[in-house]
């Protein structure tokens, strides 16, 4: 049938992503509107920021690191055909942490956090724990999704912050290592170089980021499907839509700050 | 006083509830059997609110559940969940004393810890229960640990979902005599679904029993063997004969 009706299938598909896109948008008012009404669960908040931030501090590390150490090759090796190798630390600077710091932060951490909220809600919907919170007083709402926004809209710019350092790191290493710079010298362009605004416009990114990362993690958790198999497909969709919808972002904010 | 007044509730093409209408004195007893897979449970969800019926009326003391002011609304009603819906990154005694951390009826720590230890004992666990995780526990502990939860805060109107599935005679026995007493001593209001008719008359004022979307027959326990209805009687006779088929 699909096949046969092309025009009938693209109606379709897009009729369902204005249907998603609105129900996302009432979510996230309704998040938005739960953020600012009492109470705040505490425990939850202070528990959201320790499993979304810190404990995703080794795997942006590492991320970071090679990252950091890759980049530094290719613009040596892309600076050498006009004999601009001096450039790798200027380089390198600002492509960590006006883009690939905050992005590359932003999809790890949708696919470590994003999975383990929608995994963790969707199993409480299915096992009626959701509806268990509501029989005793408590909007699911704000105890399970206000905190785990609220704390990753604070904690990724952290983490996106530790990895820009970390990535500028493996640059260093890389380049003074392999590349023969010099070490003070390094250190010395890379602070020269980089700007307020650019620290600042990364660590915007990995703001939105975060908050992007925990509300698609809650929603798609909130409306799993039945059974392990509707868990399953809410974690994907999760991880899918957070890492679409962070270089969406992406691109807009860095046409913003352009 | 809980009114049902046909209650429709359907799943996609799937009719549930079709007409559903019973009435629940205050401090009462009612025991609602029927059929696996016939609504008992879905029945229960729309009185609270986490099911919306799509036709029909419920009334709580004459006012209608669906416009009531949700919070001092729930804050009246006690559920024990079918499968325990315990909240698995929470100790045990946390989650009985859920109501009493949070919220309203928030009090301090110790208070509620030993409140919850308290209810923990009515449904025959011990202290040491109270600091394991829902997983570390067996089913017949979980369901109990769910009961203990659904009392914590001493509700006025409580729904037990099959209380004592899962529960050896004797435990079963205990959570009869426990629900009876919070009848009768407390004067709550009790709605109670069950398949274990030792249960039924060890619990109920009143039973009820749900077949194909409607209440089939309801009357006080002690009418339920002379009834004369025939799915009634195979339901408590639990023969494969009779009216109600057996595949469904
Ligand atoms: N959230 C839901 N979505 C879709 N169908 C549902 C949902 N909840 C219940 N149902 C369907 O409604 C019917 C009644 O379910 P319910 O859980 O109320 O049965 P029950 O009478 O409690 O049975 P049991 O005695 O086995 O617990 C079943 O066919 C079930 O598949
Ligand atoms: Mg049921």
């Amino acid at each position: 049938m699909i096949f046969l009706h092309p025009v009938a299938a693209v109606g379709r598909s897009f009729l369902a992503l204005l249907a998603i896109i609105g129900r996302v948008t009432l979510y996230l008012g309704a998040t938005l509107s739960h953020l600012v009404r009492p109470p705040f669960y505490w425990r939850e908040f202070l528990s959201a920021l320790m499993t979304i931030g810190y404990f995703s501090l080794p795997v942006v590390g590492l991320t970071m690191v090679f990252t950091g150490g890759a980049l530094a090759l290719q613009i040596y090796s892309g600076g050498a055909r006009f004999n601009a190798e001096a450039v790798v630390p200027q380089i390198v600077a600002i492509g960590i942490v006006r883009e690939l710091g905050p992005v590359l932060t932003g999809l790890m951490v949708a696919g470590r956090v994003s999975a383990a909220i929608a995994a963790e809600i969707g199993t409480m919907k299915v096992t009626e724990q959701i509806d268990a919170l509501v029989t005793l007083s408590t909007h699911p709402l704000k105890y399970l999704t206000v905190p785990r926004v609220l704390a990753a809209t604070i904690v990724v710019p952290v983490l996106a912050a530790v990895g820009d350092t970390i990535g500028i790191l493996g640059g260093y290493l890389v380049g003074t290592t392999r590349l023969g710079f010099n070490a003070a010298t390094y250190l010395q362009n890379t602070a020269d170089f980089l700007e307020a605004a650019d620290i600042v416009s990364g660590l915007v990114k990995a703001s939105v980021f975060g908050f992007i990362v925990a509300l698609m993690g809650c929603y798609h958790g909130m409306n799993s499907g039945r059974g392990a198999q509707g868990v399953g497909r809410a974690t994907t969709n999760a991880v899918v839509s957070a890492s679409v919808l962070i270089l969406a972002s992406n691109y807009l904010l860095t046409e913003l700050f352009f | 006083m809980i009114e049902l007044h046909d209650v429709h509730k359907a799943f996609g093409s799937n009719q549930v509830l079709r007409g559903m209408t019973l009435t629940i004195p205050k401090g009462s007893s009612m025991v609602i059997i029927g059929g696996s897979g016939t609504g008992k449970s879905v029945a229960l969800k729309c009185i609270l609110g986490l099911i919306r019926p799509d036709a029909g009326t419920i009334l709580l003391d004459g006012q209608n559940v669906a416009q009531a002011d949700r919070d001092p609304f729930l804050a009246r009603f006690g559920m024990l969940f079918q499968g325990g819906a315990l909240f698995d990154s929470l100790t045990v005694w946390q989650n009985v004393a859920f109501r009493l951390l949070r919220g309203a009826l928030k009090r301090p720590k110790e208070e509620a810890r030993a409140i919850a230890i308290e209810k923990l004992r009515r449904v025959g666990l011990t202290p040491e229960t109270a600091d394991l995780y829902p997983a570390e526990l067996s089913g017949g502990m979980q369901k109990r640990v769910g009961l203990a939860r659904a009392i914590a805060a001493d509700p006025e109107i409580i729904f037990f979902d099959e209380p004592t599935t899962g529960l050896d005679p004797i435990m079963a026995g205990v959570i009869n005599e426990l629900i009876r007493e919070i009848v009768t001593e407390m004067g709550a209001t009790a709605m109670t679904i069950t398949h274990d008719m030792s249960s039924v008359r060890a619990i109920a004022d009143n039973v009820a029993m749900l077949h194909a979307g409607k209440i089939r027959w309801t009357g006080p326990v002690a009418d339920m063997d002379a009834s004369g209805d025939p799915y009634l009687t195979q339901f408590i006779t639990g023969s494969a004969e009779g009216p109600i088929e057996a595949v469904r």
